[in-house]
């Protein structure tokens, strides 16, 4: 068992790792496919769970990892049971930026499981960015894949004078003025 | 999460308070129509529902209209606002709409002039189906064929009934103008085709919008707890909960039965304030519901879409069928369904 840490190593030259978390693991495929698709100038690894903790056995090969992303189906709520669950397994440090929530499945409202509230919630609760995507479909997720590429060289630190701490100027919501 | 010190963080903290307020103001919707439009969110469904103790107990309930009703398949529709719609000229439109029915009915045959189809509409008012006074009376529509046969005793048979309602509504729809109408709930029991033609002659004499309802796995589960809590003294039939998994090629359906005094004692432990129901009690409920079949099947029914509830007061299912089977929690049934076709009007 163990805690996924942000800074206890130490980060390789030009490259950056991101961890998708979510129970549906082809659309995880999927959105793995469409971010190596895109073009970049630097090294990626995409780890893919279906919960944390990750076993301890590979934690001195694996990386140091930059980006979670968290995949929540709104049409299942065990989607959301088992997020919830995987987030007391991480360290503090993480969120100052380094997380984020995919919330997919909202298009059909008659099949939503899970009310709005509670996501919201979880956004607030943890300062993270909740980003609404359909990764059903094609131009959604490659829309997404960028997003998620942008906010990965942001948190390896690849862009000079950019920290992921400034992406809580993301979750400020017009709703709320 | 405590706000760190550093200034980007500062607004963070200050709007997470801000949100808090929001979620418990906006549980009573007691403000107009123009509050609920900027401030209702997709998908937003109240955190708390307060159980309407009010009953059919007026004095002029025609009881057999009533069980008529009752133990029926009742298609739902939302309905926007009827513009100048008269109680008074209910004749007069039991006129036009037959008249329009036999016409559509009789569209691209071929059939002697003077030829009677039999078709008789019939509008009536429901006198007791209101949940305050405010409430516009319900309206019963009803179309009765004769028998084609000459030997047969000229008898009406009911062949289709639509009824609309608005069951305290009037929290929600405070600011209509004046010429609207709010009968915001359509039931329709009966052949399609007559609902699509009632449908489109009330859409075009009125100027309304018929849409519609579906209820959503989050409503159903509302339905689930909230059926499961009210009492019954007859017969209690089982509490049945049908699931749709996704599979290929064919999905897949989960039915899960329980004993209703089992429900209803699982409620009872789950519910705080008696006559209110709030969001968390609903998860409660049913994620002990789910934990009992994963312990003993290792299936999550979290990972399903709840398709249909059946309880002994009513049955619902998600393209918007319901069947209600008791009298005395009728309006409560209605006063949700009303409350859901208001939210999709908006």
């Amino acid at each position: 068992m163990s805690l996924v840490r942000p800074f206890d190593k130490l980060p390789t030259l030009n490259s950056a790792a991101i961890l998708l978390v979510g129970t549906d693991e082809s659309q995880q495929q999927q959105l793995a496919e469409a971010i190596l698709k895109e073009k970049k100038n630097f090294k990626i690894n995409i780890h893919v769970a279906t919960s944390l903790p990750l076993p301890a056995e590979r934690d001195h090969i694996r990386p140091r990892i930059d980006l979670i992303a968290f995949m929540i189906n709104m049409q299942s709520k065990h989607s959301l049971r088992n997020v919830e669950a995987s987030l007391s397994h991480m360290d503090a440090n993480f969120f100052l930026g380094k997380v984020c929530f995919l919330i997919t499945g909202v298009g059909r409202m008659n099949h939503c499981s899970v009310e709005m509230n509670a996501v919201r919630k979880l956004g607030n609760l943890y300062c993270s960015p909740v980003l609404f995507c359909e990764l059903d479909s094609e131009g959604i997720r490659v829309a997404t894949a960028q997003r998620l590429l942008r906010m990965l060289q942001i948190c390896a630190g690849h862009m000079p004078g950019v920290s992921a701490l400034f992406f809580s100027s993301l979750m400020k919501s017009s709703i709320d003025e | 999460m405590d706000t760190p010190d550093s200034g980007g963080m500062t607004p963070l903290g200050r709007k997470t308070a801000e949100t808090g307020i929001n979620f418990t103001s906006t549980t009573r919707f007691s403000r107009g129509l123009t509050f609920i439009r900027t401030h209702t969110l997709f998908g937003q469904s109240p955190t708390r529902r307060i159980i309407p103790q009010t009953s059919l107990l007026q004095e002029n309930v025609d009881p057999q209209k009533i069980a008529f009703l009752l133990r029926k398949q009742w298609t739902l529709y939302s309905v926007t606002p009827m513009y100048k719609f008269s109680y008074g000229n209910l004749k007069e439109y039991s006129r036009l709409l037959s008249a329009f029915v036999a016409a559509e009915k009789q569209k691209g045959l071929a059939v002697e002039v003077g030829n009677d189809l039999g078709i008789k509409v019939t509008l009536s008012t429901l006198l007791g189906l209101k949940g305050t006074d405010q409430d516009q009376v319900a309206v019963l529509v009803q179309i009765a064929s004769r028998s084609q046969l000459p030997f047969e005793n000229a008898e009406n048979k009911v062949v289709w009934s639509g009824w609309f309602c608005c069951i305290s509504g009037d929290d929600l729809l405070e600011s209509v103008p004046e010429d609207f109408t709010c009968l915001s709930l359509f039931l329709a029991n009966g052949a399609e085709s007559y609902t699509a033609i009632v449908g489109s002659w009330f859409q075009k004499t009125f100027d309304c919008y018929f849409s519609r309802l579906t209820i959503s796995p989050l409503n159903l589960a509302w339905m689930a707890a909230m059926w499961t809590g009210c009492k019954v003294d007859s017969h209690m039939a089982a509490t049945e909960l049908v699931f749709s998994v996704p599979c290929i090629p064919q999905s897949l359906d989960i039915s899960y039965a329980i004993h209703s005094e089992d429900a209803k004692a699982l409620w009872d432990t789950v519910q705080k304030t008696p006559g209110e129901v709030t969001q968390e009690e609903v998860n409660l409920f049913m994620d002990c519901l789910y934990s009992h079949f994963h312990r003993h099947f290792k299936i999550h029914l979290s990972a399903t879409r709840l398709v249909k509830v059946s309880t002994s007061i009513a049955s619902a299912h998600c393209d918007g069928n319901i069947k209600i089977l008791h009298s005395k929690h009728l309006i409560g049934v209605l006063t949700l369904l009303t409350e859901l076709a208001i939210s999709q009007i908006q």
